[in-house]
């Protein structure tokens, strides 16, 4: 019963994981995988050397690192807000509509936001002119300046109420009597916020930044493709994983790109590694 | 317990503020909505944003009568309801075998599975070995690179060692082969993990708009999130244009009642539909099943 299935999965992720080996190949389509010449570290030099690095560098570590710092603890302020409401009715309204954008696919919400920062009858210019902050409509998708804002926003509008739902099952699974034991001792609620219920779900809290701190790199690549297709955009909306689709997909260099999404990929497995030591050192290991 | 006055002013800034999350989350998809049941040239006016100015079914007719975009929708129908099937039974019956502890080399598979989770060639080298497999232009490039999910296998294993064995080896006694046991026993009395694994595989298939952007030229082959995405794409460059030459481009867009804009919005509202079908009922499930993904290993 497994034997089909590990054939499967040997030959659609095992084989492509042998074939980062053009990486070090000039890769030929017609010659195939055999018949390609050997390059070294050749494309690996070219893609160091391109003018486009150091951009994509940081914008890839910037994006990155803007939606773990706001897109990580956003969904435990959420769990922790939601566990103070007693009554069941408004919680579960919260929750229900907190919860529908993640099952909404990305095309479908950068068409919310494009609808949203619409230069006509887009909600936020009405509101901005409303308030008087601004004198003509600002078309927010195709400035570079807003670019990031829009993404980690967007990132936070689609995920913030799924990803609570670990958190909040953690804050339930705490022993009440520690709240009652506080609140004799004549402890606020917030204060019971910050020394019970947040020391409590540490150990969740950790597991999963040790999985965001791993998938840092790979942060989001659907959005930035469908938000940041205006090229005017690309000095602050092209990442590694765009530029190997652009360069790799839309401009059939092979190996060139194989050998950029082979170096995310290392970054990767080491902030991986990395993490889990730290964590391992505070015991809250993945492995 | 009582109340003082720091916790009721806790409690009142947090209503407030799950109250404007709550309208925040809304509020695009409702305008959006608006903006769909909308006279098209009657909303690039501006200041539609609650309710319907002029009403108009317009926008859905015209959605409606494209064949291209019917088309779409039921390829996302077929390619959802074939992709779950395949994809949950195949999974299925991985996981069934890996769950057995007298399946010889179970310890290296598990290996094998668990580092694809971790580590994969990438987008390029998948992408070699789908032309090489002749698998571009074809229906089944949405469903058999996606068939067998780790992830998913392991959620199924751990459900599967927790019914008692007492109960398969009875139905053995009967006569029961090992895929009479999966079927007839174990499969049966997997409810809950089945539909929120189910209902998690098909999200992914109606969402998924990459795949056939890259693998499917032939538009006829093409799922409605991949064709709403050209859509939305034209509709950025028509905004670019009229970003150029307004003047032009306002009489233009002004004379039709329905726009690009109020389009999209009627085929967003549109390739939404089945999540939001099915939505009240996914709820209670996919509560659960996110429980059951973060159970540890």
């Amino acid at each position: 019963m497994v034997v089909p299935a590990l054939l499967f999965i040997l030959v659609f992720s095992y084989i492509p994981m042998y074939g980062v080996l053009m990486a070090f190949q000039d890769y030929n389509l017609f010659k195939g995988f055999a018949g390609s010449s050997w390059v070294g570290l050749k494309h690996f030099e070219m893609f160091f050397n391109a003018p486009e690095f150091w951009t994509i560098m940081r914008n890839t570590v910037v994006i990155s690192l803007l939606k773990l710092l706001i897109g990580f603890p956003a969904p435990i302020i959420l769990a922790l807000m939601l566990n103070e409401i007693k009554g069941r009715a408004f919680k579960r309204t919260v929750q229900t509509i907190s919860y529908l954008p993640h099952f909404l696919s990305w095309v479908i919400v950068s068409g919310f936001v494009m609808s949203m920062l619409s230069t006509e009858n887009g909600s936020v210019n009405m509101l901005l002119e409303k308030l008087n902050l601004i004198e003509d409509p600002v078309n927010f998708l195709s400035l570079p300046q807003y670019f990031w804002s829009i993404l980690v926003t967007t990132g936070v509008w689609k995920e913030i109420g799924f990803s609570s739902i670990v958190y909040l099952a953690a804050i339930a699974g705490v022993d009440p009597h520690m709240h009652e034991a506080a609140s004799m001792d004549g402890a606020s609620r917030l204060r019971q916020m910050f020394s019970i219920t947040l020391p409590s779900i540490l150990p969740v809290i950790i597991v999963f930044l040790i999985l965001a701190i791993g998938n840092l790199l790979s942060a989001g690549f659907e959005d930035i493709l469908l938000l940041g297709s205006n090229p005017v955009l690309r000095d602050v909306g092209d990442v590694i994983d765009t530029y190997v689709y652009r360069i790799g997909i839309q401009n059939n260099r092979y190996s060139y790109a194989t050998a950029a999404g082979l170096f995310k990929s290392l970054i990767g497995v080491f902030l991986l590694v990395g993490a889990n030591y730290a964590a391992r050192k505070s015991g809250n290991s993945l492995w | 317990m009582k109340s003082t006055t720091g916790d009721r002013i806790m409690l009142a800034v947090i209503y407030s503020l799950l109250s404007l999350l709550a309208i925040l989350a809304f509020y695009p998809f409702w305008n959006a909505a608006v903006i769909s049941f909308n006279n098209g040239s009657d909303t690039v006016k501006g200041g539609v944003t609650f309710w319907p100015r002029q009403f108009s079914l317009e926008n859905y007719r015209v959605v409606f009568e494209d064949s291209r975009l019917i088309n779409g929708f039921v390829i996302s129908i077929l390619r959802t309801v074939i992709g779950t099937l395949a994809s949950i039974a195949a999974t299925a019956i991985f996981a069934y075998g890996m769950s057995k502890s007298e399946l010889i080399g179970r310890k290296p598979y598990m290996v094998l599975c668990i580092i694809t989770m971790y580590f994969s060639g990438g987008l390029i080298p998948t992408f070699l070995l789908i032309r090489e497999l002749h698998l571009f232009n074809t229906f089944w490039v949405m469903v058999i690179p996606g068939l067998i999910s780790v992830w998913n296998m392991i959620i199924f294993r751990t459900f599967f060692k927790s019914i008692p064995a007492g109960l398969e080896e009875s139905a053995r006694i009967d006569g029961c082969s090992n895929w009479g046991v999966l079927f007839r026993i174990v499969l049966p009395l997997s409810g809950p993990v089945l539909a929120t694994l189910s209902l998690f595989t098909a999200v992914y298939h109606w969402n998924d708009w990459f795949t056939p952007s890259i693998y499917i030229s032939d538009t006829g082959l093409m799922p409605i999130q991949t064709k709403l995405q050209q859509i939305l794409n034209s509709n950025i460059m028509s905004e670019q244009l009229a970003q150029m030459d307004s003047a032009a481009q306002g009489r233009m867009s002004r004379m039709k009642a329905v726009t690009t804009k109020s389009l999209s919005m009627a085929t967003m509202m549109v390739a939404t539909l089945p999540i939001l079908c099915v939505y009240p009922f996914l709820q209670k499930y996919f509560v659960k099943g996110v429980m059951v993904g973060s159970l540890k290993e």
